[in-house]
């Protein structure tokens, strides 16, 4: 189970490998609760998801992955300063109206922040542009119309906001197709995963 | 119907270890009325105990042989196949102390003066409930409950119970309540009780002995009470500004529906419940504090707890509002406890709890089943 897990988002291998045993660790977006109930049964993390949607608050309390219903974009109030060891961000960036904004405040309730998203630099994604259409792919499945992401980014836009907020990053993972992107990876990867914190 | 707990018969529990209440006060003994559904199991792991509200009592579920229209007030939420399933669980709802439904209270007989309690009642706690609520679990052979649950003022029984007995509570599902009353909720509670006071046959609390009920006091506690469970939308939706007989009378008797209602809503609790068992369940409201012996740091309360949460709010809830939760979550969380929190939309206020809703129940039904697997 946990395989096809990570055969489906190749990112929650990438994140999982960065996350100690026994960490505790907060999702933002946490969706259904997947990676969370991944993280328990393969770092034994002590773990909590944040969600909005109605059904998949359901999924998550019927897998057992603590959740607390929020949005995202009224900030993490209800968290405390350095609670937690990691905050994950996975696939949700995109989709947050006050991302500059969430981003200091993932890096006040943990030490380490863990980003993924779909990279809109992606030669794929370039392409349908240059045809002269939104793109819409297996990453980005929605119509231009009926989007939730608002804030689509490539790598070095998402690098160059890391260093206008003066943060530190600590590791990246480009992946396309399953396999990891070394080389041209702002052009070749669909997905980024980047974990960082303050410079400070 | 098949997924009631059918009929049901209540039981009576007699204590005679005195009870000291944290006001100091002495009960040399006492009872207290309760029903069970559903089945213990061997290890006697899968017993759940219900916290009872405001207006509440032991008769959470079913009906009775003999009053077969006296449905529990929580029969849709507990029975075989429910959310709360009687095919799992086994489930205890009681009557608390202080109450007006057969458990000792202000209207019992009080067997050294031969008269009701009357004023001589004690003024009850959350904690003396609890202290109550855990000799009954004694009776009954249950160390370890798999979950305490409550809306309201039962959330805060439920909650105690996790601080008074960590080792005794596996889960509370801490519904539409708050770790303590807003100052506007005690002001609300104030007006309640000075209807109930200032009513001339209210007797200083002993309208038993002069053959009256201050029926005007309760019934208007009860009408501003209703006002503040429901919210705007919801009577605005139920009522608007219907009016009875479709124009305007220019007298002071009943003409918008909305009063008609709560004036039916009076009368009907005026004519069964008892005022000072009103009046000692606002107080044991206001009291509830659980953080102002830690310099109101709930977090620094809630340490002892080892119980896991599930805290349920509802959106349109303004006396126990979806903040007031977060609350409770945000305390949990610093203590590192397992907690789950699921803001119900809806608009019938803080009666919400009491409803039949899809994302509720359901909500209720997936946290239990896990809590029935670990029982299992």
């Amino acid at each position: 189970m946990n395989i096809s897990i990570v055969q489906a988002r190749p990112d929650f291998a990438a994140i999982a490998a960065w996350i100690p045993q026994g960490a505790s660790v907060l999702d933002l977006g946490c969706g259904d609760g997947a990676l969370l109930d991944y993280l328990k049964n393969t770092r034994q993390v002590r773990g909590y998801g944040v969600e909005i949607d109605d059904q998949n608050i359901l999924r998550c309390i019927e897998r057992g992955v603590n959740v607390i219903q929020g949005n995202l974009d009224e900030g993490l109030s209800g968290f405390e300063n350095n609670a937690f060891d990691f905050v994950i961000l996975s696939q949700t960036l995109q989709a947050t109206r006050h991302t500059e904004a969430l981003m200091k405040e993932i890096l006040r309730v943990g030490h380490e922040g863990i980003v993924s998203f779909p990279n809109f630099g992606f030669w794929k994604n370039r392409m349908q542009v240059l045809l002269g259409n939104m793109p819409v792919s297996r990453e980005l499945p929605y119509q231009w119309y009926d989007t939730p992401n608002v804030h689509l980014c490539t790598l070095d836009d998402f690098e160059n906001l890391c260093a206008h907020q003066n943060l530190h990053i600590l590791g990246r993972h480009v992946i396309s197709a399953g396999k990891d992107i070394q080389v041209m990876p702002n052009l070749r990867g669909s997905v980024a995963v980047y974990r960082f914190k303050r410079a400070d | 119907m098949s997924n009631s707990v059918g009929i049901v018969t209540a039981q009576r529990a007699t204590f005679d270890t005195p009870l000291q209440f944290k006001s100091g006060a002495v009960l040399p003994r006492y009872d207290l009325v309760y029903e069970t559904y559903g089945t213990l199991n061997a290890d006697r792991s899968n017993a759940i105990l219900i916290c009872h509200a405001l207006s509440g009592h032991h008769h959470v579920a079913g009906t009775y042989a003999d009053d077969p229209k006296n449905v529990g007030w929580w029969d849709n939420m507990i029975g075989p196949g429910k959310p709360i399933d009687t095919d799992k669980f086994f489930v205890i709802g009681l009557n608390n102390l202080g109450g007006c439904h057969g458990s000792t209270g202000p209207s019992s007989i009080d067997p050294a003066t031969g008269k009701p309690y009357g004023s001589s009642f004690p003024i009850v706690t959350v904690d003396d409930w609890v202290q109550a609520q855990a000799r009954l679990a004694d009776r009954l052979g249950i160390t370890q409950f798999a979950a305490l649950i409550g809306g309201s003022l039962g959330g805060m029984q439920a909650m105690q119970w996790s601080l008074t007995y960590p080792e005794r509570v596996r889960h509370v599902l801490a519904i539409a309540t708050a770790p303590n009353l807003t100052t506007e909720n005690i002001a609300f509670n104030d007006v309640a009780r000075n209807a109930i006071l200032t009513d001339p046959d209210f007797h200083g609390g002993d309208f038993y002995q002069h053959g009256v009920v201050p029926t005007r006091g309760l019934r208007l506690a009860r009408m501003l009470g209703h006002i503040t469970y429901l919210s705007d939308d919801a009577m605005a939706g139920k009522f608007g500004r219907g009016l009875r007989s479709g124009e305007y009378k220019f007298g002071y008797d009943i003409e918008f529906e909305v009063e008609s209602y709560l004036r039916y809503q009076g009368d009907k609790f005026a004519a069964y419940f008892d005022a000072n068992t009103y009046l000692l369940m606002t107080k044991a409201l206001d009291y509830f504090d659980p953080a102002r012996h830690t310099e109101h740091n709930l977090a620094h309360a809630f340490a002892p707890i080892k119980a896991n949460y599930l805290v349920v709010s509802f959106s349109s809830d303004w006396r126990f509002s979806p903040d007031r939760s977060r609350e409770i979550v945000k305390a949990l969380l610093h203590n590192h406890r397992n907690v789950s929190y699921a803001e119900i939309q809806s608009r019938h206020g803080h009666d919400s709890f009491l409803m039949q809703d899809e994302q509720y129940f359901a909500v209720m039904r997936n946290y239990l089943n896990n809590v029935a697997k670990e029982a299992a």
